[in-house]
């Protein structure tokens, strides 16, 4: 093999990767946040009493989990501006995976709070506790914070997978690597530099969310700091 | 409307991609199996720099995207010299991508099997290989295939991302009708209620073999 690498010409393009990087982040972000409460509302509708209310939202969960995200991005893309119903590539984009990624969310926060002991309940309820402060102290809390990590890696997979929308001519890093192939005529280069800058959001990504959940959780940390101090 | 919109030919067209779907699957899962057994014995290798080489990987793979890892091959393999078609990067990017995640996956099996076990087997005076291969992967196996099963949709799933590099799947095949058609909604309609026909089984399938398993570990009490 002869082939000549040469990083200098793609790397000289800095400028455009990092604005693929921010737009990456710029749609991942907010559909994490998004999908998650949706994700979430969606759990708790599954576990309501309201049996059509159980089935849609099973079925929804269901037609979402067995199709791929590129044909999701495609239908709402294409499909809506077919019917008539024009939006942006971006709001395309932030739509699919706010769809997707609330499927998810539902299957993991509904694991969690299928988990929640029922005596726990009852606890709540002697202690004169209304619905709304069961649902939160002990029902929600406890449970995200049981599949925290679950729902980590869920949103990693998910900033990972917002490199479809490239396909729908969202400018992000995936995108950019085209663009810099076209131009450069180094897609090997630009890929593999691409992978790299994919590699760092997610390790970022991770060590992001598990500062938080060492914020937002911190009963855990007490505990483990007790264990290891007796 | 120009043409009359979709018909048989389309339908038949469709379920042509959806076979070379099914096809892509089973290359990327019989090659991402044999990939991952072989990542999941190096993670737990006593060998620290093998181990080391085999999370590395992990992490990579994990860390970015399937679809860069499939312009990475598709472009790799033409610097390379080879002038293939778009199966054979699809494949070997699927191949790349289901190693690293069985391999975790399995790994995660084989650790789950119950430390006594491997205590019992060294008591026993076995061997290492024999250790894994008579006492630890069969009960492995039983742990493993409920969330391999549920990996498979992952997989047949990602199979659609083919279509970038021009390999005519479903989503390909869809995509060249619309172009004919020009009817966005109903073809991608379409399409996904066949990934959705492909995938649900085995989603069903994944979730029966849990639930059993889950009496399987259920201690069991005096009759």
């Amino acid at each position: 093999m002869n082939y000549e690498f040469d990083f200098a010409s793609v790397l000289e393009r800095w400028p455009q990767f990092i604005e693929g990087a921010w737009m990456t982040v710029r749609l991942s972000f907010p559909a994490t946040v998004i999908g998650f409460v949706a994700g979430t509302l969606l759990a708790a509708g599954r576990r309501s009493s309201v049996a059509w209310l159980v089935r849609a939202c099973g079925i929804y969960v269901e037609v979402i989990r067995n199709t791929p995200l590129l044909v999701q991005v495609f239908l709402v893309f294409f499909g809506l501006s077919s019917l008539g119903w024009q939006v942006s590539a971006f709001a395309a984009a932030l739509l699919s995976l706010v769809i997707n990624v609330a499927a998810y969310s539902c299957e993991i926060m509904r694991a969690g709070m299928d988990s929640i002991h029922r005596g726990q309940l009852e606890a709540a309820e002697c202690l004169g506790l209304s619905r709304r402060q069961v649902y939160w102290h002990v029902i929600l809390r406890p449970a995200m914070e049981k599949v925290y990590p679950a729902l980590t890696s869920q949103f990693v997979l998910l900033m990972l997978a917002s490199s479809i929308t490239s396909q729908i001519s969202v400018e992000e890093l995936t995108a950019i690597a085209a663009r810099v192939q076209s131009e450069t005529f180094r897609p090997f280069e630009a890929y593999i530099l691409v992978a790299v800058a994919y590699l760092m959001l997610s390790l970022l990504m991770r060590a992001g969310l598990w500062a938080c959940g060492q914020m937002i959780f911190t009963r855990r940390r007490r505990l483990g700091a007790q264990g290891a101090g007796r | 409307m120009i043409s009359g919109g979709l018909n048989i030919h389309h339908l038949y067209f469709l379920l042509i991609g959806a076979a070379w779907t099914i096809c892509l699957s089973l290359i990327a899962f019989v090659g991402g199996g044999i990939g991952g057994g072989v990542i999941a014995l190096c993670r737990i290798s006593p060998l620290r720099p093998v181990r080391w080489l085999a999370i590395g990987y992990i992490q990579l793979i994990q860390g970015t995207p399937l679809l860069v890892v499939l312009f990475v091959c598709y472009f790799g393999l033409s610097i390379l010299g080879f002038s293939l078609p778009g199966i054979v990067a699809a494949g070997l990017a699927m191949v790349v991508y289901v190693s690293a995640y069985m391999g975790e996956i399995w790994r995660g099996c084989i650790e789950s099997v119950a430390r006594t076990q491997w205590e019992a087997a060294e008591c026993l005076a076995l061997s290492r290989a024999q250790r894994m291969r008579l006492v630890i992967l069969p009960q492995a196996v039983r742990i493993a295939t409920p969330p391999t099963v549920g990996f498979m949709v992952q997989i047949v799933k990602n199979t659609s991302l083919a279509s970038i590099v021009g390999f005519v799947e479903l989503v390909r095949a869809g995509q060249l009708i619309n172009n004919s058609i020009f009817q966005p909604f109903m073809v991608y309609v379409l399409i996904a209620i066949l990934y959705f026909a492909m995938c649900y089984p085995l989603s069903a399938w994944s979730r029966k073999l849990e639930r059993r398993m889950q009496f399987a570990a259920r201690p069991v009490g005096p009759a």
